[in-house]
């Protein structure tokens, strides 16, 4: 219940223009729950379907994934389970371009990968870099402009929008060194509102970071849910999942795409599978 | 007194056709230095600046000792160095440091070998460079170079930034923007090695850039002020020089070089005083 009934959070940015979009705000203000920022819901997306089949993944000589086949629904909210090494974010590597595919295809219905997100693990970015926040918000932008346009006074004001709406309001000059592993979260969560793409890949966004971070971060994730965008993210919590996901896809439990019951809703994914209980550690089972 | 130690040099044509070549060397090289420093590519630098030497040896074996010559000969194995590390570093995965090591003594080694063959190059020269060396058409080469960096390094600014920061981050060519920022990197090296010498050209592009870093908390910061103690090195180099008499190159990298220990001592930012206070 830890995430459920938490209020909405400040405003996002207004829509920007990128990909197909359907219908467009009416007036008053309000949103499809009556409840949030008019201007946010007023950039409903409308990604094409991502359909994958038969995908093998392949990475430093060994296959990772293998044969995995179904589709992405558009608008759907996916979580990505497994255990370590079952291939969660090489999967997220190869649908947004950035790993080839070993065999298999990956049919993202016209999306070009540029106009799809990925929110990095925590770690994959270098920050000891020395940037301000509102600079690596703002370089959101590039994936739109490219990477000769000018970001200018207009791009950045969105940015600082952005950097309010996950709560860091103010903080856009400090430099990304001097912040805490739940801020520079935040910060990643700005970019990628920043860069308003049709479907959101977030690799690990909740792990090193507080509840109270978590779940004002799972509300920008349900907010772009409302958008209709279609996001996946790669999660551990099988609460989380149960509570906000409404989609699972199971990786490495051998299932996952052949009969369909690794992948599905997220009941049926998760029913044959115990709730999580404490693992005794190899020190705690010799004790 | 002061004057015949301090303008009186410059009045020398020689000494302002030197003092005018490490200038653009100034102004090009350390925001090249401060992007390998950010990129944990220091030691690249190292590989190039001995990467080159065979291919200036063979520049000065077909074509003479032009400027040239040396400096096509010198372009085209840094080039071909920088592929092969980065060739190297992919197929092998890990222990990239290991092969890059391998990488510039053995060119360092042919380098050597292949100028010590030849009659009429002076090995002190290349390694160590000489003021006078520097001639018009070195100046020419000096100057290009960095009238050539420049606007190329402005274009390519933002993916390199992006691409040092978050690699994942969708930026079509990744690779060519590493290939012209490399690219630029030699070109660099090599029109420095008449004043500065193979050996000692890299330090004005790296001390700096490793000193700014201790008083910057911005890249923008980092790079003017890398560029502005390279300035001061250089001229204050080239004064060691010509006064006590060694080697443009070890006097203009010492003068650097000091700079960065002040730095590493007093710096704001992990410099060895805060770090204990």
């Amino acid at each position: 219940m830890l995430y459920r009934n938490h209020g909405p959070i400040a405003a996002l940015p207004p829509a920007l223009p990128l990909g197909r979009r359907r219908g467009a705000t009416d007036a008053g203000g309000r949103g499809a729950d009556g409840r949030l920022d008019r201007r946010v819901l007023g950039s409903v997306v409308n990604p094409p379907p991502i359909r994958l089949e038969q995908v093998t993944l392949r990475r430093g000589g060994h296959d990772v994934l293998r044969d995995l086949t179904g589709t992405f629904a558009p608008g759907s909210l996916t979580a990505l389970a497994g255990p370590n090494g079952a291939g969660k974010s090489t999967l997220l590597h190869a649908l947004c371009g950035a790993l080839p595919v070993t065999s298999g295809r990956i049919d993202l219905g016209g999306l070009d990968p540029r106009a799809i997100a990925l929110l990095p693990q925590e770690g994959r970015l270098d920050r000891s870099f020395p940037i301000s926040c509102r600079d690596v918000v703002a370089l959101g932008w590039s994936a739109r402009l490219g990477l000769f346009r000018r970001i200018g006074a207009g791009q950045y004001a969105v940015a600082d929008q952005a950097l309010a709406a996950v709560g860091l309001a103010g903080l856009g000059a400090r430099p990304i060194g001097a912040l805490s592993a739940g801020q520079f979260q935040r910060v990643l969560f700005a970019r990628t509102i920043v860069r308003d793409a049709p479907v959101i890949l977030l690799d690990e966004p909740f792990s090193a970071i507080d509840t109270a971070t978590e779940a004002d971060l799972m509300a920008i994730v349900r907010l772009w849910h409302q958008e209709g965008r279609t996001i996946v993210a790669v999660l551990h919590d099988f609460d989380l999942i149960r509570a906000e996901f409404p989609d699972t896809l199971l990786l490495g439990s051998g299932r996952a795409g052949h009969d369909g019951r690794g992948w599905g809703p997220t009941g049926g994914v998760l029913s044959t599978r115990p709730p999580r209980q404490p693992r005794l550690t190899a020190v705690e089972r010799a004790a | 007194m002061l004057h015949d130690l301090i303008v009186a040099p410059f009045g020398l044509g020689f000494m302002r056709r030197a003092l005018a070549g490490c200038l653009a060397l100034s102004v090009a090289a350390p925001p090249l230095g401060v992007f390998l420093v950010l990129r944990r590519m220091s030691l690249m630098s190292d590989v190039l600046q001995h990467g080159v030497l065979p291919g200036i040896a063979v520049g000065a074996a077909i074509g003479g000792l032009s400027v040239w010559a040396m400096g096509a000969g010198g372009i085209v194995a840094g080039l071909i160095v920088a592929l092969l590390a980065g060739w190297f570093a992919r197929r092998t995965g890990t222990a990239e440091d290991s092969q890059l090591a391998g990488l510039y003594l053995v060119a360092l080694a042919a380098g050597v070998a292949m100028v010590s063959a030849q009659r009429g190059v002076d090995l002190t020269h290349l390694l160590f460079g000489s003021v006078l060396a520097v001639d018009n058409t070195a100046l020419f080469a000096m100057a290009g170079a960095a009238t050539l960096t420049l606007p190329v390094l402005a274009v390519i600014w933002r993916p390199m930034v992006l691409e040092s920061l978050d690699p994942g981050f969708p930026s079509s060519f990744g690779g060519l923007w590493h290939g012209c920022f490399l690219g630029l990197v030699v070109i660099s090296v090599v029109s420095g090695f008449e004043a500065l010498g193979t050996l000692m050209s890299v330090g004005l592009m790296m001390l700096p850039a490793i000193a700014a870093r201790h008083w910057c908390g911005s890249l923008a910061g980092q790079v003017t002020l890398s560029v502005a103690l390279a300035i001061a090195a250089s001229v204050l180099g080239l004064l060691i020089s010509f006064n006590v008499e060694i080697p443009a190159g070890p006097a203009i990298v010492l003068s650097a070089g000091a700079f960065w220990v002040v730095s590493l001592v007093a710096g704001p930012r992990e410099g060895l005083i805060r770090r204990r206070l």
